[in-house]
């Protein structure tokens, strides 16, 4: 039962346990790829909706286009455009170019141009589409405020802009039909003959010009309908984001959950079992106790009077998953303690202490294995659960409260599967690790199960 | 005698659970729960002086009127006993007897369909819904559980046993709510086949109500089975497992009894007292272990309660459902232990 060595070498051969294994470290590398590559702000903005505007709203993943014959526009954000300065004697101008290569079958979802400029007196913004079929559409023209000092200037053009559609209209005699009701994206992105989406690649020219720009800075947005690995949900979060940062957070609750639960059942369960009599009698009452009360409701009252805090919540899971695992510890216990080896350490006056943790707990240890990786699913959906409902903690974003949100936003009804399905399977995984450990260990450990 | 005091030291530690939980349950609202009741206490006073006009025009002015008030609300507080602290041990008693003879008082904010805000009347109300839905499950699940546990466990190996364990093993990671979710997005938005929510539409008093709500049913019994079966099949597989190993069934085998009467007849009947237990402990567990199931489902039973208790702060609703919960998986707890001892012989001499 304690060889090390045998357990081991069947585990080794277990393919179920193998593939759990494998899942486990896949997971694992995923939350180092996570804590590296994305910035803990970008998680600790999560509920926070002004550091998401830059995005689409409840965008379909991009690998959607794959599948389908027409294409869904990305949304893109492009930045750090090309950009060139010339001095003049009498101004400076600044020209900032951005391409695109749209496509897409379908017209992007608006656009528009953030920029961020440091200048005195009023320079000029012009905003110029260079388009696939060598057209050229002035699109803006616009002095910004007159300010007599150098000062910082920030400010966001839509594609909705009054003035573009003006001097869109003025374009009229380039189209061969009417572009009076159109909007401005349906003009740019439209073939010249009939209206339809004209592909290829587009140059959008920015110019700044005026007599003291010190600095320039801008980014075009053009809005589409499908971005990321996962999508964006209603709150125009990036889902890929929240999905990536809860696997850590998952496997931390998981794990610490079962490992604290699984190590202090074992401890109270051994201690009964080897101490008995009065001390096993009424240790085994307080086990019956916790073991009838219901868990759910009361972590949902003790969630909602005390505080949110996920280690609070790590705590209280603790509390209510020692219970099986000390049942099971003791009758294990009661077996070990009248082996010889038990009896030669009592006789050699050991301590109490001495013997449950150096001879009877290390013969648990593979069952206290198995039943950690068996409990870790139960900690992950329960969080989930808790977090479903409302109650999860908001500084900690998990899996179970992005379907929070996606519930409270109506996205089953809505059919933003994208927001629904992820979070779920992700949950489905990490338990399917563990239970795929779990379950071979235990069936390599207990011999009942062994065929 | 032996089997009678097993019995009665089940009985008293599991009443003992049934004080310790009200008792911690009391604890943990107490303290909010007297300012509701406070809050509630003036409340009902200040109407008292709106209906009785003669009341308010007796008073001098409205100093009169406002020491009125806060004299009989005074009184009242009193009454209730809530000028003590919560804490203090006369408070928790009194509460937690209340409890106990259910009486669960008024809640802050919930009705039931009714319009009557005492608890015991909502709880009422809402129990049998959850019964009819989560028993009707439950049953249903430990029903294809049993045959499909049974027939794998008596075929260790088989393609039937893999496939069911597999099974088993992959939907007890998922977790039902969530599931509840793709099955509402497939079934009732992207293919209108079932309702999305639960409730019928039309009131009880109509004859094709019990359609309607069978109907209604369908999505989430689907849903529970679907989820529930597999752990219920593994488990007795399982018990299979070991019984199909023991000497008699190779006896039986030998000679010559059909496998099928060997399975349910014989190796079914040893794997009875653990398989029952699990259906007690189920059953009752189909009560109380609902509460995100409905709200997935928007099913108006006790989960649904508990859920909008909490997040309306409805304490009294809160205890009262809480402690409804625990009596019942108490007692299911009990009958499991009763069963057990009645169909495992070795119980009683122990």
């Amino acid at each position: 039962m304690t060889d090390y060595s045998e357990i081991k070498s069947s585990f080794t051969k277990s393919r179920i346990g193998l593939a759990g294994i494998a899942m486990l470290v896949i997971l694992v590398g995923l939350s180092v790829f996570t804590a590296i590559a994305i910035p803990v702000e970008t998680y600790k903005q999560w509920n926070n909706p002004a550091s998401w505007t830059e995005l689409p709203k409840s965008a379909l993943p991009i690998w959607i286009n794959w599948f389908s014959e027409k294409k869904i526009p990305e949304h893109k954000i492009l930045d750090a455009p090309q950009s060139t300065l010339k001095k003049g004697s009498s101004e400076n101008i600044i020209t900032q170019k951005f391409t695109v290569d749209y496509s897409y079958d379908y017209f992007p979802n608006e656009f528009l141009l953030q920029f961020d400029a440091q200048y005195s007196g009023s320079p000029v913004l012009k905003i110029t589409a260079i388009r696939p079929d060598q057209t050229t559409l002035e699109l803006l023209s616009t002095a910004l405020p007159h300010s007599s000092q150098t000062s910082d200037y920030t400010d966001k053009i839509f594609s909705t802009n009054e003035s573009i559609r003006k001097n869109l209209r003025l374009e009229s005699q380039k189209f061969s039909y009417p572009i009076q009701s159109l909007t401005a994206k349906e003009i740019i992105f439209a073939k010249t003959t009939q209206h339809e989406l004209l592909k290829g690649k587009y140059e959008f020219v920015i110019i700044l010009s005026g007599k003291n720009i010190e600095s320039f800075d801008s980014t075009m947005i053009l809005g589409g309908k499908a971005f990321g690995v996962i999508g964006t949900d209603e709150l125009r979060r990036d889902l890929a984001i929240g999905l990536l940062w809860g696997t850590p957070v998952a496997l931390f609750i998981g794990v610490v959950v079962a490992f604290g639960s699984a190590i202090s059942g074992l401890v109270f369960g051994v201690y009964a079992g080897y101490k008995g009599g009065k001390t096993d009698e009424s240790m085994m009452r307080l086990n019956d106790v916790i073991y009838a009360l219901p868990a759910l409701p009361f972590l949902i009252i003790l969630s909602v009077t005390t505080s949110n805090s996920i280690f609070l919540l790590i705590g209280f899971l603790m509390l209510f998953g020692w219970v099986g695992i000390a049942k099971v510890s003791r009758s294990i216990s009661l077996q070990i303690k009248t082996r010889q080896f038990v009896d030669a350490a009592k006789t050699m006056g050991q301590k109490d202490s001495k013997i449950i943790f150096c001879h009877i707990i290390p013969q648990i240890m593979p069952y206290a294995l198995a039943s950690i990786a068996i409990s870790v699913p139960a900690a992950i959906t329960t969080e989930a659960g808790l977090s479903f409902l409302g109650l999860g903690d908001p500084t900690y974003p998990t899996w179970g409260q992005i379907l929070h949100d996606a519930k409270s936003h109506g996205a089953a009804a809505r059919g933003l599967w994208w927001w629904i399905v992820p979070p779920g399977v992700m949950v489905a995984i990490t338990g399917l690790a563990f239970v795929f450990i779990g379950n071979s260990l235990e069936s390599i450990v207990n011999p009942k199960l062994r065929r | 005698m032996g089997l009678k005091r097993y019995f009665a030291k089940r009985g008293a530690i599991l009443f003992g659970v049934l004080m310790i939980t009200l008792f911690l349950t009391v604890i943990l609202v107490g303290s909010n729960m007297d300012a509701i009741l406070k809050k509630g206490i003036a409340i009902q006073v200040r109407a008292e002086i709106v209906e009785n006009k003669d009341l308010v025009e007796g008073f001098a002015g409205t100093d009169e009127l406002n020491s009125y008030i806060s004299n009989q609300i005074e009184q009242r507080t009193k009454a209730l006993g809530l000028d003590a602290p919560w804490h203090s041990p006369n408070r928790i008693g009194l509460a937690m007897y209340k409890i106990l003879v259910l009486d669960f008082g008024h809640s802050a904010f919930l009705t039931s369909d009714s319009g009557s805000t005492a608890v015991g009347d909502i709880i009422l109300e809402k129990l049998p819904r959850t019964i009819l839905l989560f028993t009707t499950a439950t049953i249903i699940i430990s029903i294809i559980g049993i045959f499909v546990g049974a027939i794998s466990g008596s075929r260790i190996g088989s393609k039937t046993d893999k496939v069911t364990s597999a099974f088993a093993i992959i939907s007890s990671s998922f977790p039902v709510w969530w599931i509840g979710l793709i099955m509402i997005f497939t079934f009732a938005f992207s293919y209108s086949i079932f309702p999305a929510r639960a409730t019928p539409p039309i009131p009880p008093s109509d004859p094709g109500y019990a359609v309607a709500l069978l109907y209604h049913m369908a999505l989430p019994i689907i849903t529970i089975v679907l989820i529930g079966f597999g752990t219920w099949a593994y488990l007795v597989r399982n018990f299979m497992a070991g019984i199909m190993q023991e000497d008699f069934i190779f006896v039986k085998k030998t000679i010559g009894l059909k496998h099928r009467k060997i399975i349910f007849g014989s190796a079914l009947k040893n794997a009875a007292p653990p398989i029952v237990t699990i259906l007690a402990l189920s059953l009752s567990g189909s009560l109380g272990g609902a509460i995100i199931t409905e709200a997935v489902f928007d099913w108006p039973g006790m989960g649904r309660l508990y859920f909008e208790a909490i997040t309306l702060m409805d304490l009294p609703v809160i205890i009262g459902a809480t402690y409804v919960l625990t009596v019942f998986f108490l007692v299911s707890i009990f009958i499991s232990d009763l069963l057990y001892g009645y169909l495992d012989p070795r119980i009683r001499t122990t």
